[in-house]
């Protein structure tokens, strides 16, 4: 790949204070402007992955990590990192979609007014932008001052990609965003995804092999913690390297 | 009628008895107050200073002193017992020093309320200076409030979901951030339903003001918070026990409306919560 990768992940291991592992000496290079996936049975470490690249593990009592993540060539994994900052940078759609007991406009201003945008043209405008990246606009801009959890499950996903999204971070992870969603909705969030990846970098974990197959540029297959192998989609879901990667992919096991 | 089914009616009668019972003595307590107390309610009564040592007149200058007690401790109580269930809740590690505040205070709730009067008494009155006052009494109220209202607003904290502060800290929020705008206004109803219970009982104690604020009989209201006052608890407890020849009505009408001044916090803190339940959207 000519151009510098937008993440570096460089041999992570993650360990939880039960002793159980959950990354053993991942390293995996992260390309700008396109969706990579990180997929593989449950336990393989995707969903802790995820939650490294934007220090949400912090929240987790005694986790013990070694390696190095680079954004943009910069050590985010250092303890002095303003985590904060960080996360404005990278943000997250979680599996379920969680609503802020706000307004459907609050929950899309909440992170912007946190960064200290008080200016209302430009919230209204950031309101405007992400919910039409996230193809929700058209349902709910007349009613915007009313409880996001009037909103459906699908709907509400959508709000949370939005959500994200007005933040305009340089990184969207998503785990798992459409494991609670109907196929409609499935297909609009996916449809937005490959929309918006010219403007952001995304990486996604998603719930199944075949959404991996639809959506990844570049597709990476975690087994019990490792990194089995990396490649564009196109390749490794057509001719896998590896054995346990075939076998997966073809639905022998998982 | 099969034996079974004899056993279901029989167990059902003895609940419904033992739920009948529970609510009795609530219902003859307040019929029995009000029977003996509603002759003497009249304006005169509610309004005016009391006269011919205690016999006639009015009982204003203890609703009054009650009043400004309940508002002292609040003014005391609330900031620092929130803040507290606060600390508990969003910050605190489970550690030595969290798990001994903890059972600082489990250990504070049971202390006996005239043990607060006593403590208050040496510290507040005595070794700060504050005299029998208003102050004093606050402060001793407040001390015996805040394992209440510690408790009861840090069980509110809790039972607002971990998932919106997940979420409110992967937008970039702060931890002030977080509980400032989405755990504290989440958990503002059970936190007032607590404030509220632990005030209500403030102001009905007798014993915790008995050496650090009450006075037997003042004839005028007080101007400063270092002036003694008389409170509804403790003017009963002088009318009752104190002055001969008291007459029955006037205990029973101070007693009922104390009773109301408390039943009707209560009632406010269960409007507050059914309100609240009604429109939470967790």
């Amino acid at each position: 790949m000519n151009t510098p990768p937008k993440l570096r992940v460089e041999h992570l291991s993650v360990q939880y204070s039960d002793g159980t592992e959950s990354l053993r000496d991942v390293s995996l290079d992260i390309p700008p402007n396109q969706i990579t996936v990180l997929f593989g049975p449950a336990g393989g470490g995707k969903s802790t992955l995820l939650r490294m690249l934007n220090r949400l593990n912090d929240l987790v009592p005694d986790v013990r990590v070694s390696g190095k993540i680079y954004l943009d060539g910069e050590d985010i994994t250092r303890p002095k990192l303003n985590v904060v900052a960080l996360r404005r940078r990278v943000g997250i759609v979680f599996a379920q979609p969680v609503a802020l007991p706000m307004t459907i406009r609050q929950n899309l201003t909440y992170g912007l007014e946190l960064a200290g945008q008080r200016h209302a043209g430009r919230l209204a405008e950031a309101i405007e932008r992400s919910l039409r990246q996230a193809a929700l606009w058209d349902e709910v801009h007349d009613r915007l001052d009313e409880p996001a959890a009037a909103l459906s499950g699908g709907q509400q996903q959508r709000l949370c990609l939005a959500r994200v999204l007005a933040l305009e971070p340089e990184v969207v992870l998503l785990d798992e965003p459409t494991s609670g969603l109907d196929p409609v909705s499935t297909a609009k969030v996916e449809a937005s995804l490959q929309e918006i990846k010219q403007n952001y970098t995304i990486v996604i974990v998603p719930h199944s092999v075949q959404q991996a197959g639809r959506i990844a540029d570049l597709a990476a297959f975690f087994l019990q913690g490792e990194l089995v192998e990396a490649g564009p989609g196109r390749d490794l879901f057509v001719a896998p390297r590896d054995q346990r990667t075939e076998d997966y992919v073809t639905g022998r096991f998982g | 009628m099969p034996p079974r089914e004899r056993t279901q009616h029989l167990i059902f009668a003895a609940l419904t008895l033992a739920a009948v019972l529970t609510v009795a003595p609530i219902v003859l307590v307040v019929g029995y107050i009000a029977w003996l107390g509603l002759p003497a309610i009249r304006w005169e009564f509610l309004s005016a200073m009391p006269r011919e040592g205690m016999r006639a007149g009015g009982i204003w200058p203890a609703i009054v002193g009650t009043l400004y007690l309940t508002l002292g401790t609040a003014v005391v109580a609330v900031p620092l017992g929130v803040a507290a269930a606060v600390y508990l809740s969003e910050y605190a590690p489970d550690n030595a020093f969290t798990r001994a505040i903890r059972l600082a205070i489990i250990n504070l709730a049971g202390i006996p309320s005239v043990v607060y009067g006593l403590f208050g008494l040496g510290l507040f009155v005595l070794f700060l200076r504050l005299s029998t006052s208003i102050a004093a009494g606050s402060l001793t109220l407040a001390i015996m409030t805040l394992p209440v209202i510690i408790s009861t607003s840090e069980v509110a904290l809790r039972a607002v979901p971990q998932s919106f502060r997940l979420v409110s800290f992967s937008l970039g929020g702060t931890r002030w951030q977080t509980i400032w705008r989405v755990v504290l206004p989440q958990a503002l109803p059970g936190i007032l339903t607590g404030v509220i219970l632990g005030l209500e009982r403030a102001a009905g104690e007798t014993a915790p003001i008995l050496f650090t604020a009450a006075a037997f009989f003042l004839p005028r209201l007080p101007d400063s918070a270092l002036d003694p006052t008389m409170a509804l608890p403790y003017h009963l407890f002088v009318i009752s026990t104190q002055v001969p020849g008291m007459p029955i009505h006037l205990q029973y009408g101070t007693a009922l409306v104390l009773l109301v001044f408390v039943l009707s916090m209560n009632l406010l803190a269960t409007v507050i919560r059914s309100r609240a339940r009604a429109r939470r959207q967790w």
